[in-house]
C-alpha cells in the first residue's frame, strides 16, 4: 500500500529526472509511527521496507535515512546503457536441441531474468531438464523473511521431484552406486545462470536426506513404473517441506549446517513448479507466483490461460479452506488485514515453521539452539504470531493443475508476484507474443485501410504503434521486466520512469518494486502438430 | 500545350506531354524535322539534372546571354524530387542569403506564366508560422526583424489573427504566429516546364533519357561529359543531378565530392473537403508540430519533417527506386497526430495518398553551390535540404552568375561547396548526419547550437585530457574545439541543457576564464587552424604571396604579418597570419572552415612552377595559445630563455624549445589582442608541452580555457572574424585596416586597384562595435548575429557577431553600418562623424536597444598605454 503512494510521488518525481531523497524521507519518516502494525509485518511479505521489526530497528532506519537525506540530491537519472546494464546482468537465454539422440524435446528454448529489489535478492529460479522422464522442471521461487528457504528450495526441490518420477529400477540403480561409493547417475541436467549460489556446506545433507526419500520410495510396493508428474510434484512438495522441518528440529554435527536449516525453516518461500513433458504441462503452485500460458488466437491475437492460481487473500476459496481448518471462534483472527494471522501475505508456503509448529516446538528448538548460536547473526526475528492458537496454521500442498499442449500453446510464463503486481496475464502475455512473433515487422497498412477518413487512420495508426512498440532486449524474460517497471499511465515505455525505477538507493528500492524473476518457455508447437493425438 | 496537373498519378502522363512539347519547341527553334534533335558533339556548358534547379540554371545562364547549353535528364524532366515535391515557397529560411533566393524565386515564380504563356499554379496564399511556445515565437521574431532588413513584408501576428487567416487552424495552444503575406505556392512541375520552356526559346537545349556516365577532366578543367549517347565537349560542367550529385560526383574522372545524402519524406494528399476551402488560404507551417499544409486541389496536402527521418540510397543510386518508393503509415503516425491536433476538423477529411518523396540533405543544413575546388569549370547546385523550389530561382541566378561573372553578387560563402572538402564525404558521416539535418530544419535554434552527430573525427592530441578535464566541444570543419570547461563538481548535467534565448548556464563558467586570462594565464587548445607552408628555391614564394596578400610580405624572417587576400573587388578571400619562417618559406595561418576554398585559392594563382611548392600542414601542428599576463614567465621557466617584449617583441616568430622539446613555434600573439603566446607544436611533442606548461603554471594561476572565452576577448577588442563579419565583399577599408594595405608600396596585388578607387570615392559601408547601452544581461534577450541596427531611426545595417564583454560589463555586437544614400541614389561616403554622432539601436527579437557606436576597441580608448597602430595585434582568426 505505502509503496504505491511512495510510487506516485516517485512518479511525479521522475519527470524532473532527479528525486530529492529528502523529501521523500520526511514522507516516511512521517508515515511510520502512525502504523506500528506494518513494521512487524514489513519483513515478512510487504511492499514496505525490508528489516524492520521492532521499534529499535526503525529508530535505525530513520537514522539512516537522516544521514541520507543530509547528502546532495541524488542524481536518479541513469543513461541506457546503465539500465541495459542492470536489466540483463541476470540474463538467461537456454536453446534447448530438438533432438538429444533419444526424444523430441517440447521446449524449444526458455529465457529467463531476475531483477532484485531486496538487498539480496529473495526470489530464487530453477530450470533443468529430468534426464528420466524426458520432460523439463522450471520452476520459481519467491522467499520472505530472507533468502534461506528459497535458496534450499530451489536447489532441492526439482531432485524430490525428479526421484519421485524415476522407476523402482532407477532408483535401485541410483542406491546401487551410492552404497558402492561408484560415480551417481545424473538425474537431472541443471541450467544454472553463473550469479546462482548453491549451499555447499549442507550439500551432503541435502543428498542424506534424499537418499532417505528414495529408499522409502524403494519399499514402497507400489512404486514400480514411478509417480505421473501430478503425484510426484504432490509428493515431493510435502516431503521437501516435511524435511525442511525435520532438520530444523534435530541436532546437527555442523554448526554452519544447524544454523543454516534453522534459517531456511523460519524463514519461508512460495512455489512455482511446472513440469512440461511431451503428454502436456503441469504446475504446482504453493503461493502467490503464477504460471500463465500464452496462447495464439486464429485471429493472430494473443490471449492468456492462467495455469496456476494464488494463494492469497484475494482467493476466496482459499480463505475458506483455511477456516474450515480452524476453530469457529478464530474465524476472524485467522486472516486478518488479508493476512495469514495479520502478518503472511501467502496462504501456503515452504518453511515459515512459526505457523506450523506448536509454540512449544519453537521455543525448545530455539532454546536448544540459544546455547551454542547467536541468534542475531541468523537474522531470525524474535516474534510469536498473534493468535497462535491451534497450529499449523500455514501448509505446502501444492495445487496442481494439468494442462495438455494444444498447437495453440506457444509458450509458458513463470514469474513471481513482483511481476504480477506490474503486469496483468494479458498484458504479460501480449509483450511475449508479440516479442515472439516481432510485430514491428507488422504488415504495412493495407489498401483498404487507406480508404479510412483520417480520423479512422489516425486511431488505426495509433493501435497499430501501441502493439509495435520496438523491442530492445532479445531476453523476453528482460522485455516483460522492463515493461513491468517502466510502463508509464499511458501504457507506453517511459525510460524516465525506468531509470528512476532501477536508480532506486538500495534501501529505498523495495518501496517501489519487489523483487521480480520470469521465466518464458517456448513450446514446440510443431511438435504437438506432429505427435497424435 | 495548356494542362492541369489534377493528381498524382497523372503526373507521369503531364511530363509526358511536357517532353513532346518541349520536342516540338526545338524542332521550331532548331529547325530541324527529325523525330530527336542531333545529340551535340561539343557545348560551351553541359547541365546535368533536368529538374527544377538545373533548368533554372540553364535559364539564367541562358538569360545571361550564354549560348550553346545542353541540359542533359537520364529521365524525364522534373521526374526526381520535382516531380513529388509540395510546391511551398517560403521566405522563412534561417540565414539570410537563403532568404534573398527564396524571395527571388517568388518574383520569378510569378511573372514566369507571363513570359512562357505556361501555367505554373503559381497563387499567392501567403504563410504562416506558428508558434506553440514563447521560445518559437522568439525566434519567429528574430526571422521577422532579418525579413524587415531585407525589404520582405511580414507581420508578428496574434494567435486570433490566425484563425482569422486560416479557418481550420485551432488555436488554443499557440502563442502567436509570423505572417508572410507574399509566400505562395505553385505546381512544381509546371514551374519546372515553364523555365525549361523558357530556356529553350533561349537556345538551350534539352536532351531527355541522356545519361551522363562521367566527366572527363584534363589538367584540372572539365573537357568532356560523356553519355550513354556518346560524349560531349565542354568548358564547364553543372551538376544538378539532386540526390545523384554525390554519386555523379564520384564519377568524375578527378573525383569530386559534393556532400549529401537522401532521405524519405512524406506528404498526404486528402481528397477535396467537403467544406470549400477559399483557394487562398494560406499555408501553415507549425514547426513545433513539425507539419506544414497547404491547399491542395480542394483539399489539403501535408507533411513533415519528422523525428526519427529514413535515410536512404546510402549505397547509391537505384533510379528505379525513386519512382516506387514506399509509403509508410505507421512512419507518418506523429504528423499525423500532430496534423489532427492542428486542424481537429480534418479528422472526417478522405485520404488520397500518402506520397514518398526522397529529398537530399546536407551536412549543415544549407545547400551546396559553386565550382568545385578541385576542378575547375565543374560548378555544383545541390542538396537543397527539402527547399528545392523556394532556392531554385535563386540558386540558379547565383550560379549563372558566378559562372558569368566569377563570383555571384551577393556573398554566397555559406553556401559555397568550397566549405566542405573530402573530410565530408564519408557515407556513414552523411548518413548519420543527415538523420540530425533533417529534424533539425523544424527544430528551435538557439544561439550557439551545435551538431551531436557525426562528431570526434578531427581531434587534437590533447582531447581526452582536456575532456577529462570538463571540456564541452564544439566543431568545426570536423574538429573538435573546447567550449569551456566545466570546473569540478558544477552539474554536468543541467549544463548541456542550456539551451536559451536568454543568459545561458555557462555565463560565470566562461567570465572565469576570460578573467583568469586578463589577470593570470589560460591555456587554449586552437589547433584546428588551417595551416599552410608554402615554399620555394628562389623568390617565387615571396613573389607569389606579393600578388596574392594586401599586406607587405617581405619583412625579415621571423616577422608575422596579417593580411588579406584579396579577390579583384578587394573584398577577403581569406584573412590569415603569415609568419616569414626564412628567406623562402612561409607559415600561413587560416581560419579553420578555410582548408578547402584557401587552398583552391592560392592553387588557382599559383603559377605551375616546380620549385615552388604548397602544402597543408595543418595535421602536423597541435596549436596552443597562452594567453594572459603571466604566459611570458611560464614560458620563460620552461625554456630559460627571457620572452619579455624587449627580448620577444610582439609579432615575432622563434622556433625554440619548451621544456624538453626543441623545434617549437613560439609566436607572441594571441589572436585576442592580450599579451601572450601562440606555440605551433609538432604532434609528438604535444601531450609533453602541454603536461610541462600545466605544471609549470600552477603557481602562476594557470587554467584551461575555451572558445567562449576567446570570443568574448576578441569581440570586446573589435577583433573581425573571417566568414563571420568579413566576407569577399568586405574590403580592409571598410573594417578600418586600411594600415594593413601596402598602398605606399608601389606594388601590384590582387585587388590594389579597387581599394584605390574605394580610398578616392570613400567607403559608404564601415564596420562598427556596438555597446548595448540598456540591455539587461540577465532578464533581455541576448543578441546572437543578423540583428538590424538603426541610426537615428534609419535602417543602417547588420551585426555580424556579438558577445558578452566581462570587462565592459556590457555586450558589445559588431556589425557593418552604412549612410543612406544620396539625392542621387548613389552610396555616399560615411564619416567619422556619422559613427560618433548618431544615435544607434539594435534590434534583437523586435525589441530596440540602444547601442554606442566605435570606430576603436576600448582598450585603446581608455587604456593609458600608448600602442602605436602597427604593433595593434588584430587578429581574427577566431571561431564566432
Amino acid at each position: 500500500m505505502y509503496g504505491r503512494v511512495y510510487a506516485t510521488i516517485l512518479q511525479k518525481a521522475s519527470g524532473t529526472l532527479t528525486l530529492n531523497v529528502a523529501a521523500s524521507s520526511q514522507h516516511l519518516l512521517l508515515a511510520f509511527p502512525s502504523h506500528p502494525q506494518s513494521h512487524l509485518s514489513s519483513w515478512v511479505k510487504s511492499k514496505s521496507i525490508p528489516g524492520i521489526c521492532s521499534d529499535e530497528k526503525s529508530e535505525n532506519c530513520s537514522k539512516s535515512w537522516r544521514h541520507c537525506s543530509t547528502r546532495q540530491d541524488l542524481d536518479f537519472q541513469l543513461s541506457r546503457v546503465q539500465i541495459n546494464n542492470i536489466l540483463r546482468s541476470s540474463e538467461q537465454t537456454v536453446s534447448v536441441p530438438e533432438f538429444d539422440g533419444k526424444a523430441l524435446s517440447v521446449v524449444r528454448k526458455f529465457e529467463s531474468n531476475q531483477l532484485a529489489a531486496n538487498t539480496p535478492n529473495e526470489d530464487r529460479r530453477s530450470a533443468a531438464s529430468c534426464l528420466q522422464s524426458k520432460g523439463m522442471l522450471f520452476g520459481v521461487f519467491d522467499g520472505h523473511g530472507g533468502w534461506a528457504c528459497a535458496q534450499a528450495v530451489s536447489e532441492r526441490l526439482l531432485y524430490y521431484i525428479a526421484v519421485a518420477m524415476m522407476s523402482k529400477h532407477g532408483l535401485e540403480e541410483l542406491e546401487k552406486c551410492m552404497e558402492h561409493d561408484r560415480p551417481v547417475p545424473p538425474i537431472l541436467q541443471w541450467y544454472k545462470h553463473h550469479t546462482d549460489f548453491i549451499y555447499r556446506d549442507s550439500a551432503s545433507l541435502y543428498i542424506d536426506h534424499l537418499r532417505v526419500f528414495w529408499q522409502e520410495l524403494l519399499v514402497n510396493e507400489e512404486h514400480d513404473e514411478g509417480m505421473s508428474p501430478q503425484e510426484a510434484l504432490h509428493c515431493a512438495f510435502k516431503r521437501l517441506d516435511a524435511d525442511i522441518s525435520l532438520e530444523a528440529q534435530v541436532p546437527l554435527s555442523n554448526d554452519l549446517m544447524r544454523s543454516t536449516a534453522i534459517q531456511v525453516a523460519f524463514a519461508g518461500c512460495t512455489a512455482c513448479v511446472a513440469h512440461v513433458g511431451m503428454d502436456g504441462i503441469h504446475v504446482a503452485n504453493a503461493g502467490d507466483c503464477r504460471a500463465v500460458l500464452g496462447v495464439l488466437n486464429d485471429d493472430g491475437s494473443w490471449s492468456a490461460l492462467p495455469l496456476s492460481q494464488d494463494h492469497n487473500s484475494e482467493n476466496q476459496a482459499e480463505v475458506e479452506r483455511i477456516r474450515a481448518q480452524h476453530p469457529p471462534s478464530e474465524r476472524h483472527s485467522v486472516i486478518t488485514d488479508d493476512r495469514l494471522l495479520g502478518i503472511l501475505m501467502p496462504l501456503r508456503a515452504f518453511g515459515d515453521m512459526r505457523f506450523k509448529w506448536s509454540s512449544e516446538l519453537q521455543q525448545s528448538v530455539l532454546d536448544a539452539l540459544e546455547s551454542g548460536v547467536d541468534l542475531d547473526s541468523l537474522e531470525l526475528y524474535q516474534y510469536t504470531p498473534p493468535n497462535y492458537l491451534t497450529p499449523p496454521y500455514l501448509d505446502v500442498t501444492p495445487d496442481i493443475r494439468y494442462h495438455k499442449l494444444r498447437p495453440q500453446d506457444r509458450f509458458l510464463i513463470l514469474g513471481t508476484d513482483g511481476l504480477w503486481d506490474e503486469l496483468g496475464n494479458e498484458e504479460a502475455v501480449r509483450l511475449v507474443g508479440e516479442h515472439l512473433s516481432g510485430v514491428h515487422l507488422q504488415a504495412p497498412v493495407s489498401p483498404s485501410e487507406k480508404q479510412l477518413r483520417l480520423g479512422q487512420m489516425h486511431k488505426l495508426l495509433l493501435k497499430r504503434r501501441a502493439r509495435a512498440s520496438p523491442t530492445l532486449d532479445s531476453n523476453s524474460a528482460t522485455h516483460l521486466i522492463r515493461h513491468a517497471l517502466g510502463t508509464s499511465d499511458y501504457r507506453e515505455l517511459s525510460h524516465e520512469r525506468l531509470a528512476s525505477m532501477l536508480a532506486l538507493p538500495e534501501d529505498l528500492a523495495r518501496m517501489y518494486r519487489d523483487d521480480i524473476t520470469a521465466t518464458v518457455v517456448y513450446l514446440n508447437s510443431d511438435l504437438v502438430k506432429r505427435s497424435p493425438s | 500545350f495548356k494542362y492541369r496537373v489534377v493528381s498524382v498519378s497523372s503526373y507521369r502522363r503531364a511530363s509526358r506531354g511536357l517532353w513532346t512539347s518541349v520536342q516540338r519547341l526545338l524542332a521550331t527553334t532548331g529547325g530541324t524535322d527529325s523525330q530527336l534533335p542531333p545529340f551535340p558533339s561539343q557545348a560551351r556548358v553541359v547541365i546535368c539534372g533536368g529538374g527544377i534547379v538545373g533548368t533554372s540554371v540553364a535559364y539564367h545562364l541562358a538569360k545571361l546571354g550564354w549560348t550553346d547549353i545542353v541540359l542533359l535528364e537520364q529521365g524525364r524532366l522534373g521526374a526526381g524530387t520535382t516531380r513529388l515535391c509540395a510546391g511551398i515557397v517560403s521566405v522563412a529560411k534561417p540565414i539570410s542569403v537563403e532568404c534573398q533566393m527564396a524571395n527571388y524565386s517568388l518574383n520569378l515564380y510569378q511573372q514566369l506564366e507571363e513570359e512562357t504563356g505556361v501555367k505554373t499554379g503559381y497563387a499567392n496564399t501567403g504563410s504562416l508560422c506558428l508558434a506553440q511556445n514563447q521560445d518559437r515565437l522568439l525566434s519567429l521574431k528574430r526571422l521577422a526583424s532579418r525579413l524587415k532588413v531585407l525589404g520582405i513584408s511580414c507581420n508578428v501576428i496574434k494567435s486570433k489573427a490566425v484563425a482569422k487567416l486560416h479557418p481550420l487552424v485551432n488555436i488554443h495552444d499557440l502563442v502567436g504566429a509570423l505572417h508572410l503575406p507574399d509566400d505562395a505556392v505553385v505546381s512544381p512541375p509546371d514551374v519546372n516546364h515553364a523555365l525549361a520552356v523558357a530556356a529553350a526559346q533561349h537556345g538551350v537545349q534539352i536532351l531527355e533519357r541522356t545519361t551522363v556516365q562521367q566527366v572527363l577532366v584534363e589538367n584540372g578543367h572539365v573537357m568532356a561529359v560523356e553519355t550513354d549517347r556518346g560524349s560531349i565537349e565542354c568548358e564547364y560542367f553543372v551538376n544538378c543531378a539532386g540526390q545523384w550529385a554525390y554519386e555523379l560526383g564520384q564519377a568524375s574522372e578527378m573525383k569530386v565530392s559534393i556532400p549529401l545524402h537522401g532521405c524519405e519524406h512524406f506528404y498526404l494528399l486528402t481528397k477535396p473537403l467537403p467544406e470549400n476551402l477559399s483557394a487562398n488560404n494560406p499555408v501553415v507551417l507549425d514547426m513545433d508540430g513539425r507539419v506544414y499544409v497547404r491547399n491542395w486541389q480542394g483539399g489539403l496536402l501535408s507533411g513533415g519533417f519528422e523525428k526519427n527521418p529514413k535515410p536512404i540510397f546510402t549505397e547509391g543510386r537505384n533510379q528505379l527506386e525513386i519512382q516506387n518508393m514506399q509509403e509508410d503509415w505507421d512512419h507518418f503516425e506523429p504528423m499525423l497526430s500532430s496534423l489532427l491536433r492542428r486542424m481537429p476538423g480534418l479528422e472526417s477529411a478522405e485520404i488520397l495518398q500518402l506520397v514518398n518523396c526522397p529529398e537530399s540533405f546536407t551536412p549543415d543544413m544549407r545547400c551546396l553551390m559553386g565550382e568545385t575546388p578541385g576542378v575547375s569549370g565543374y560548378f555544383v547546385l545541390a542538396g537543397m535540404n527539402s527547399s528545392g523550389l523556394a532556392f531554385a530561382g535563386g540558386g540558379g541566378k547565383y550560379l549563372a552568375e558566378w559562372m558569368t561573372y566569377g563570383y555571384p553578387s551577393t556573398d554566397v560563402w555559406p553556401l559555397d561547396i568550397k566549405r566542405f572538402g573530402n573530410l565530408q564525404s564519408s557515407r556513414t558521416f552523411l548518413r548519420h548526419r543527415v538523420m540530425e539535418v533533417m529534424p533539425l530544419l523544424y527544430d528551435l535554434k538557439v544561439p550557439r547550437w551545435d551538431f551531436q552527430t557525426g562528431r570526434q573525427l578531427r581531434t587534437s592530441p590533447l582531447y581526452d585530457r582536456l575532456d577529462t578535464q570538463g571540456a564541452r566541444w564544439m566543431e568545426k570543419h570536423g574538429f573538435e574545439r573546447p567550449k569551456y570547461f566545466i570546473p569540478q563538481g558544477k552539474d554536468l548535467l543541467s549544463l548541456d541543457q542550456s539551451k536559451t534565448f536568454y543568459k545561458p548556464d555557462w555565463f560565470d563558467i566562461v567570465g572565469a576564464e576570460v578573467k583568469c586570462c586578463k589577470e593570470a594565464v589560460c591555456v587554449v587548445d586552437m589547433s584546428s587552424f588551417t595551416k599552410f607552408e608554402l615554399t620555394s628555391t628562389e623568390g617565387e614564394a615571396l613573389d607569389l604571396l606579393q600578388h596574392l596578400c594586401a599586406n607587405d610580405l617581405d619583412v625579415p624572417v621571423g616577422h608575422i604579418v596579417h593580411t588579406g587576400m584579396l579577390n579583384k573587388r578587394g573584398g577577403y578571400e581569406n584573412d590569415c597570419s603569415v609568419v616569414r619562417l626564412s628567406k623562402n618559406s612561409f607559415f600561413i595561418i587560416s581560419p579553420s572552415d578555410q582548408p578547402v576554398h584557401c587552398w583552391s585559392w592560392i592553387k588557382k594563382h599559383m603559377p605551375s612552377d616546380p620549385n615552388l611548392h604548397l602544402e597543408d600542414v595543418s595535421w602536423k601542428f597541435t596549436a596552443l595559445n597562452l594567453i594572459g599576463p603571466r604566459a611570458m614567465d611560464v614560458l620563460a621557466e620552461l625554456s630559460y630563455v627571457s620572452m619579455k617584449p624587449e627580448h620577444f617583441p610582439s609579432m615575432f616568430c622563434k622556433e625554440m624549445s619548451v621544456g624538453y622539446a626543441n623545434g617549437i613555434r613560439v609566436m607572441s600573439m594571441t589572436h585576442t589582442g592580450e599579451p601572450g603566446f601562440m606555440l605551433y607544436i609538432p604532434i609528438e611533442y604535444a601531450l609533453h608541452v602541454y603536461n610541462e606548461v600545466m605544471s609549470v603554471g600552477q603557481k602562476y594561476g594557470i587554467r584551461n580555457a575555451g572558445y567562449y572565452g576567446l570570443r568574448s576577448l576578441r569581440i570586446e577588442k573589435f577583433f573581425a572574424f573571417w566568414g563571420q563579419d568579413l566576407n569577399a565583399f568586405t574590403t580592409p577599408l571598410e573594417c578600418g585596416r586600411e594600415f594593413r594595405v601596402k598602398f605606399d608600396k608601389d606594388m601590384d596585388f590582387l585587388g590594389r586597384e579597387a581599394l584605390v578607387q574605394q580610398r578616392h570615392d570613400g567607403v559608404s559601408r564601415r564596420f562598427v562595435m556596438l555597446v548595448l547601452e540598456d540591455h539587461d544581461t540577465e532578464l533581455d534577450v541576448w543578441p546572437w548575429w543578423g540583428e538590424p541596427i538603426y541610426c537615428n531611426g534609419r535602417l543602417a545595417g547588420t551585426t555580424t557577431s556579438s558577445a558578452y564583454s566581462y570587462t565592459l560589463e556590457r555586450h558589445v555586437c559588431l556589425g557593418f553600418v552604412s549612410t543612406p544614400p544620396g539625392p542621387d541614389g548613389l552610396p555616399t561616403p560615411i564619416t567619422p562623424d556619422f559613427i560618433n554622432r548618431g544615435d544607434y539601436e539594435v534590434d534583437i527579437a523586435g525589441q530596440r536597444y540602444s547601442a554606442k557606436a566605435k570606430l576603436y576597441p576600448f582598450s585603446s580608448l581608455f587604456t593609458q598605454q600608448k600602442r602605436r597602430k602597427e604593433d595593434l595585434e588584430l587578429s581574427n582568426l577566431q571561431a564566432k
